[in-house]
Parts: structure tokens; sequence; C-alpha cells
């Protein structure tokens, strides 16, 4: 048995991005919960994510050239209508805009598998 | 119902303590001095405190430090920590534990040495790491506001320059504020030549770093009108939250401050054009510009219009931030008090050479967390009972 973050995180090591669905109101969410923030239904299950999203917002986290010179952090609007926090990789930091149309990819960050994304 | 507590209580003193830099104080130290300050304009003592109120950085159990180190017994006890605004927050408790008799005297305060204290405070985003945002190297606040602003000027046109003239007016102000912490002349063009921090917010666009610390001192109504200043009454006061996280955000160019706003102003049966000073709570630039959009002073959208041309500056149709700002005067890494204690001032006719001539009510608007909670408070002068 494992909570909502754990089986997340599971997946995303198998190299596989799932959301949950709700059956009471059939909406997707994320971040993962025990119980769904629109209707309330504790009625969730785990489904495969299209992988395809868009830029809501972004910016560019500037640090002391010796310190990387600064990276990207956005908001990624996902086809199943949840937003999730991320980066778009593959292009300058200042070059992502929103709008822009996007697909996930999953890489490994130190010990964690994490969502990044790429230009579509 | 909601009307029940307007005009209900008052506050009948104030103070603020080592407002910029108070090195070799601790943020309980700066906290006392101005709850000193307080009480000997209310011409209350210690020991009449029975109700507190207390926020702190620095404290997990805030309000119990505070009221350790005043020496006090507090009745009523509120300490709820929902950022930059809970001193805001608390102002509605005080009034409702006053009305109902459950205290008598309520303090209001807070405190920190944020700037002596460098790397030394709690900080929310380290003791609690949001973990769906983290991976990704956020700067908290600046980068959850930068992504805020990024979507403002998406949606709307919005512009640095105009972002920036939000910054140049608190300038103006706190140019007029003795005890301001950054009082020299700035320019648009400063602000946008200042070290980008996070797309496209400049150093310029954000907060202060400062020590400083603002007491208030409330009672109610009846009791006010004998102490020894002016009181002014707290006609109305809304809460609102919907997030906690940026990711989490419903629609990143609009604020619960629209709820906040519609409660503040219920209670007070006034709105926007009733309003004459302005207090807002300004963490960066855009949230000036959100909250005058929110609270009605200008549609949504147009707050870069708005404010380009010294609307909000010195001298304009609508004072905004008349003691400086988060901006300019003081950010001691929680705001909100200080936007009690500078609508207190313009309504009692005593903010000096920045006085708005004739001010009869003002906002006292909180937010705290990043765009999280949002609480409007509304102030007026015994005319407007």
């Amino acid at each position: 048995m494992s909570g909502p973050d754990a089986a997340y995180a599971a997946f995303l090591a198998e190299g596989r991005l799932r959301l949950q669905r709700c059956e009471g109101c059939k909406r997707h969410i994320f971040y993962p919960r025990v119980l769904c923030p629109h209707c309330g239904s504790d009625s969730l299950n785990w489904v495969d994510a299209s992988g395809r999203g868009t830029v809501y917002a972004t910016t560019v986290v500037r640090k002391r050239p010796e310190e990387g010179g600064g990276h990207n952090l956005c908001l990624i609007d996902l086809e199943e209508g949840v937003r999730m926090a991320s980066r778009v990789e593959g292009i300058a930091p200042e070059e992502v805009a929103i709008g822009m149309a996007v697909t996930a990819r999953i890489a490994q960050q130190g010990e964690d598998a994490i969502v990044v994304f790429d230009l579509s | 119902m909601s009307g029940d507590l307007r005009g209900k209580a008052a506050a009948v003193g104030i103070g603020l303590a080592g407002i910029g830099a108070a090195p070799g104080f601790s943020h309980l130290d700066l906290t006392g001095q101005a709850v000193k300050i307080a009480l000997d304009d209310a011409g209350l003592k210690l020991s009449d405190v029975d109700g507190l109120f207390a926020s702190n950085l620095q404290n997990v159990f805030a309000p119990l430090n505070v009221g350790e180190y005043l020496g006090i017994r507090p009745k009523v006890t509120e300490g709820t920590q929902i950022g930059g605004s809970s001193p805001v927050a608390h102002l509605l408790w005080a009034a409702l534990a006053l009305e109902a008799g459950l205290c008598d005297v309520a303090l209001v305060c807070y405190g920190s040495n944020q700037r002596s204290a460098a790397g030394r405070l709690l900080s929310p985003s380290t003791a609690e790491p949001l973990i769906y945002e983290q991976p990704y190297g956020p700067r908290y606040p600046i980068s959850s506001y930068a992504l805020a602003t990024s979507r403002h000027m998406y949606e709307y046109g919005t512009t640095r320059e105009q972002l920036a003239a939000i910054a140049v007016a608190a300038r103006g102000w706190a140019a007029m504020n003795p005890v301001a912490f950054m009082r020299d002349p700035l320019t648009v063009e400063d602000v946008l030549a200042a070290r980008m921090v996070c797309d496209p917010l400049t150093v310029r666009d954000c907060c202060l770093v400062t020590d400083g610390a603002g007491a208030v001192v409330m009672t109610r109504a009846d009791r006010a009108r004998d102490l020894k200043a002016d009181p002014v009454y707290l006609l109305g006061c809304g809460h609102a939250h919907w997030h906690r996280q940026i990711s989490q955000m419903p629609d990143l160019t609009t604020s619960a401050a629209v709820d906040s706003g519609k409660r503040a102003y219920a209670m007070a049966r006034m709105g926007p054009d009733d309003i004459d000073v302005l207090e807002l709570y300004d963490a960066f630039t855009i949230t000036t510009l959100m909250f005058l959009e929110d609270l009605g002073f200008c549609p949504k959208g147009e707050g870069g219009p708005f404010v380009e041309d010294g609307r909000i500056a010195p001298g304009g149709s609508l004072p905004v931030n008349t003691n400086g700002g988060g901006l300019s005067c003081v950010h001691p890494g929680m705001y909100g008090i200080f936007t009690v204690i500078e609508a207190i001032e313009q309504l009692r006719g005593s903010a000096g050479e920045r006085q708005v001539s004739g001010a009869q009510t003002a906002i006292s608007h909180g937010n705290g967390g990043h765009f999280s909670s949002e609480v409007t408070a509304i102030w007026g002068t015994a005319a407007t009972l």
C-alpha cells in the first residue's frame, strides 16, 4: 500500500507519467490526492497522461554566471486540464514563451525521476 | 449579518519600531518597542491587554513567545499564520472577540529582524518544501510572482515600464516619509536597468528586506472615544484564500482579493468609489497592480494603463501606498501590519508631509504566500459611522 505521492513517484520511476482521474466528476487531478478537489469524491483512478501541454507562464530564475546563469521555471497546462510546475529544456531559458506547445519527458534528476518538457 | 461588526471596534493606538535596520535587536525586542509606543499612544498599559493577536516568522508558536516576552496573560489568543496578510486577518478576529466581550483590549502585533538576522529566519520554503515545485528550482517567493507577471503581460499587454511606474510612485511617497528605508529618487529607467532577479522582475520590482515591527491596539468603539487618540474605526474586513502554491492558483491574473474585497465592502457598506487612500501589500510591483484590479479600482487587465501616468504617485488622483510601501519603506518578511498602521496614520491626519488631505476612508490590503491569502480591511473616521 502506498499513498498518492508515492504512487505517482513510482510511476515516474517506471517511465510513466500518470494522473489521477475522478470517477465522480470525470476530471483529472494534479497534484495527487486522496480525494477530488473539484467534487470531493474519493473514487480516483490512475490513467496515462497524453504528455501534451502548453506553456501557461514562464520565468528565468537568474543566478550568477558561476552558478549557471539562470534556469527556466514554468507552469505547463496539460491537455487533461491540469497544471504543473516544470521547465522546458532544449532551448535557452529566456526563449521559453507562453503558448508554446510542449511534450512531457521523464528525466532523472539526482535520485528522482521528474517531468520536464521539450518543444513539440 | 456581515454588517454587524461595522464600526464596532476601533484602533486606538499604533506603534512602529526598528523600521529599516535595527542591528543588535531581536524580533521580540522590536515587537516590544512597537507595543510600548502603541500602548503609550492609546494611554493604556500592558496590564490592560487581554487579547493577543501576534505573528512572526521566527517562532512556530509566535503568540506564546510574544505573550511571554511582554509578560501578559491573554484571555484570547490568535496567531494564525497565513503569510504576510496574517496581521490584517487578525483584525477581524480582534473585532469579533472585542464585540463578543471575550476581551477588552486587543493587541495586534508583528516584528522581524529579517535584515539584521539574515539567514536565521524560519523560511517557509525550506521548512516546508513544496514537493511538486521544488525540483524545478523556484526562488520563493519571487519566482511565483514572476510567473504571475508573465501571464498578466501575455494576456493584457502589461509592460515592464507600467510595472516600474508602481515602484517609482512608491518611492515618491517614501521620499516624504522620514522613516522610509529607501528615499533616493528612482526613475522607470532605474527600475528597468536594475539587476534581473526572476524575469521580468528586477530587484527594484521587489520589496525591500528590512527589519521592523508594528503594533495596533484596538478596543470597542464606545471605550475608544474615551482614550487619548482619535479612534479609527474598522468598518469591514474580509478574508479569502484559494491556493497555497503558485502552480495551484486557478488564474494567475486574478487573486482571491476579488473575494476578500467583496466581503470587506459588504461589511463596510461601501465600494471602491468610497475609498480615499489605499495601502496595498506591495511585495512586488505586480501585487499593487493586481490588487487595484481585483479590489475594483480599474477593470481587470487595465492596471498597467491605470498606473503608468502617475495616478497613484504623490499628486495623482488615487493615493496608494502612502508610506512608500514594501517597495520603498519597510518589508521585514511580512508587511501586513504596516498597511494597517499607515491607513490609521492617514485617517488620523498625522501623516505629515505625505498626508492625504481630508482622507476619511482607507483600505489595508494584506497578501500572503504566493498570491495565496488575501485579506482586505476598510477603515473610517468617526464621520463615516
